[in-house]
């Protein structure tokens, strides 16, 4: 599935940018976080995040797959799905600290981050909240014709919500254009998912005949080639698919979330980050397919910093909203 | 003058005829909900659709109320415009998080960006012997989360205009039928009109009190406002039709005349639909009151199945009649 074993000097040009551009993306949504971070440590952004650090692959992976007009519904931890699919930086730093140049004009934070102009049905703060308006978004592209396909994100978590279950009937019985992507990353908010998931993940969807199957969600190009295949044969008209991405968070639930020792152990972290980071292993693969060299990767980085250390800048000095608007947008 | 051509239907005929209608004219509009296609509803409310737009358009589903609702939140965000069919009102529990935290404020929460004009019909109303699952007016619950709007007509003609109004609106709309009420007749016009939310319509004009009522209550308004009349007390019957958006002005200039008002409503009278009517009157026309507003709601009770238990926990026009005498002795 994976260009992973290809030859030095063998990857066309085309599919070179495109490698070179999963990077970047991986790099922004990467910088993106550690500066909500830092933002939230030093007390200057308001209420909480929670970050993707580490499950990157995923999001880049998934939506390099889509295009613009396919939808996307996103969860809590929706920063990376949102970059991923096209937002830009600066309106995404302006809604986390409530302003109004922000995608919802400061209303919905960084839980709630929509965007029609790239498909983005919105990030949803209900576990498993958005699989209704994920599974609704197909049946409006086949019954209006569109050849739109929709991805549903949400982590395991959403596995113990019915609402999942039930729109996962209804796509199967329907023969609805959506993909049930479930992110992995191990732990329902401070509990392993060994805990809270009883018998096996995969079983679940093949239980409505829904094809599943899963993927290294370190890899981003194993992502990418698996996700092609998915939305060529949902886009083909058989119906929706289920993708498993095994992936990893390497914060905590939440940015406040430090102290992680009760419930997973520091060497656990480490060996992730040191081994299996999405953005490591695939800048490795560029620099050993001649992709690109060290250098270029580098180049890469201080413009992504740029960007990210700009959009901040702007976030922080655009103004707020009036308060005035408290009373807009309640109804259309 | 010309003539307006006039025929009587029930009100299921007349909530069909204004479906039917905008289905033919907004290819956008489809129906949701379980046993809604060649069964019409268990009530038959839907009779004969699936057969003029097909099951594309008329579609049946699985009994998944949380799904099927979320699903259709989804399809108008997309584009589509859901008239989704919860058979009983009490099912609206399992609808709640799509309903309540996503439906109501997926267009605030996006600044405007996205919109979700969807219809989700639901039945409310006892003394159908149905007991405590079967036989709750929940619309209070709905009245009271921003985003939403709340539609309960009480005639024929309310129901058309209204529901038409309520599939051309933009946002998450609750329309309550009461299920004792769909063999009731009325006159209703063949040509067409729609009917705005947050007016609301005088049934009746009087003098010496006002009797707010909703839904079916305004029926039990009506006849009480009847057996008022005969031992000399005028009663101005209004249905607010809409919960939210509500027309206080015209609440609260009747009280301005009357001086009294007695609210019911078939919602749990603790926390409810008459509480918040009482207030607004209250706030409104506090300095024309002879009388503290009286409410008179449903029982704090789960609706028994026992006929005779069932009965004692509605609002009757005896009730209402009552509480009307009462009132214009004392003062």
């Amino acid at each position: 599935m994976t260009n992973s074993n290809q030859t030095p000097g063998a990857v066309p040009e085309a599919r070179s940018e495109q490698y070179l551009l999963m990077y970047r993306q991986m790099l922004t949504i990467r910088l993106f976080e550690e500066q909500v971070n830092d933002l939230y440590t030093r007390a200057l952004m308001p209420g909480l995040a929670h970050l993707y650090s580490g499950e990157e692959a995923v999001a880049v992976g998934i939506c390099q797959a889509l295009r613009r007009d396919d939808t996307i519904t996103s969860t809590h931890r929706g920063h990376g799905h949102c970059l991923a699919k096209g937002a830009t930086p600066d309106r995404m730093f302006a809604e986390l600290l409530g302003k109004e140049a922000g995608y919802c004009r400061g209303k919905g934070g960084s839980m709630h981050i929509a965007d029609p102009s790239s498909g983005n049905l919105g990030a949803n703060a209900i576990v498993g909240g958005s699989a209704g308006i994920a599974t609704g978004a197909a049946l409006s592209a086949k019954y209006l014709g569109t050849k739109h396909v929709s991805v549903c994100f949400f982590g395991e978590g959403a596995l113990g919500q019915g609402l999942l279950y039930e729109v996962m009937n209804l796509a199967r019985l329907w023969n609805l254009p959506v993909i049930y992507v479930c992110e992995n990353n191990l732990y329902n908010e401070y509990t392993h998912f060994s805990e809270t998931t009883a018998g096996d993940i995969l079983a679940r969807p093949a239980a409505f005949g829904i094809p599943a199957e899963s993927v290294d969600g370190q890899d981003v190009r194993a992502v990418y080639e698996t996700s092609r295949r998915v939305v060529d044969q949902v886009k083909s008209g058989t119906g929706p698919a289920f993708l498993l991405c095994n992936t990893y968070r390497y914060r905590g639930h939440h940015v406040g979330d430090i102290n992680r020792e009760y419930y997973r152990a520091k060497q656990e972290e480490q060996r992730w980050m040191a081994e299996r980071d999405p953005i490591k292993l695939h800048g490795d693969w560029i620099v050993s397919q001649n992709i690109a060299g060290k250098a270029q990767l580098e180049e890469i980085h201080a413009q992504v910093k740029i960007e990210i250390d700009a959009a901040v800048e702007f976030a922080m000095n655009t103004p707020y909203p009036g308060v005035d608007q408290v009373t807009e947008d309640i109804y259309a | 003058m010309p003539e307006v051509a006039v025929r009587e239907l029930t009100l299921g005929e007349a909530v069909r005829e204004a479906i039917a209608e905008e289905m033919r004219r907004d290819p956008r509009v489809c129906i949701m909900g379980e046993d809604v296609a060649e069964a019409g509803t268990p009530f038959k409310v839907l009779s004969g659709l699936v057969e003029e737009f097909g099951k594309e358009r008329v579609r049946d589903t699985p009994i998944s109320e949380a799904g099927f609702t979320g699903v259709a939140v989804g399809t108008a965000m997309t584009g589509l415009r859901p008239v989704v069919d919860i058979m009983f009102g009490d099912f609206l529990t399992l609808t709640m998080d799509q309903m309540v935290n996503q439906a109501a404020k997926v267009h605030y929460m996006s600044g405007g960006a996205w919109k979700v004009p969807m219809v989700l019909r639901a039945t409310l109303g006892a003394s159908r012997r149905s007991a405590a699952q079967h036989s709750q007016s929940l619309h209070a619950w709905f009245s009271h989360v921003p985003g939403l709007k709340v539609v309960l007509p009480s005639t024929p003609y309310d129901a058309k205009g209204l529901m038409k109004t309520a599939i051309r609106d933009d946002n998450p709309v609750l329309f309550f039928e009461d299920k004792m009420m769909f063999k009731l007749k009325g006159p209703v016009p063949i040509e067409e009109y729609t009917i705005p939310f947050g007016v609301a319509d005088i049934k009746r004009a009087g003098a010496g009190i006002t009797i707010v009522a909703t839904s079916s209550m305004v029926q039990v308004a009506l006849r009480a406002a009847t057996l008022l009349e005969e031992i000399g007390i005028s009663a101005e019957v209004i249905d607010p039709r809409t919960t939210w958006p509500l027309d206080e002005k015209t609440l609260i200039d009747s009280v301005k005349k009357t001086s009294r008002a007695i609210v019911v409503d078939e919602g749990y009278e603790r926390y409810g639909v008459t509480a918040e009517i009482a207030s607004v009157i209250t706030n409104g026309a506090f300095y024309h009151l002879d009388a503290p507003v009286k409410r008179i709601g449903a029982m704090h009770v789960p609706i028994p199945f026992s006929p005779p238990l069932e009965d004692a926990t509605i609002p009757t026009e005896q009730a209402v009649f009552n509480a009307a005498r009462e009132m214009c002795k004392r003062s």
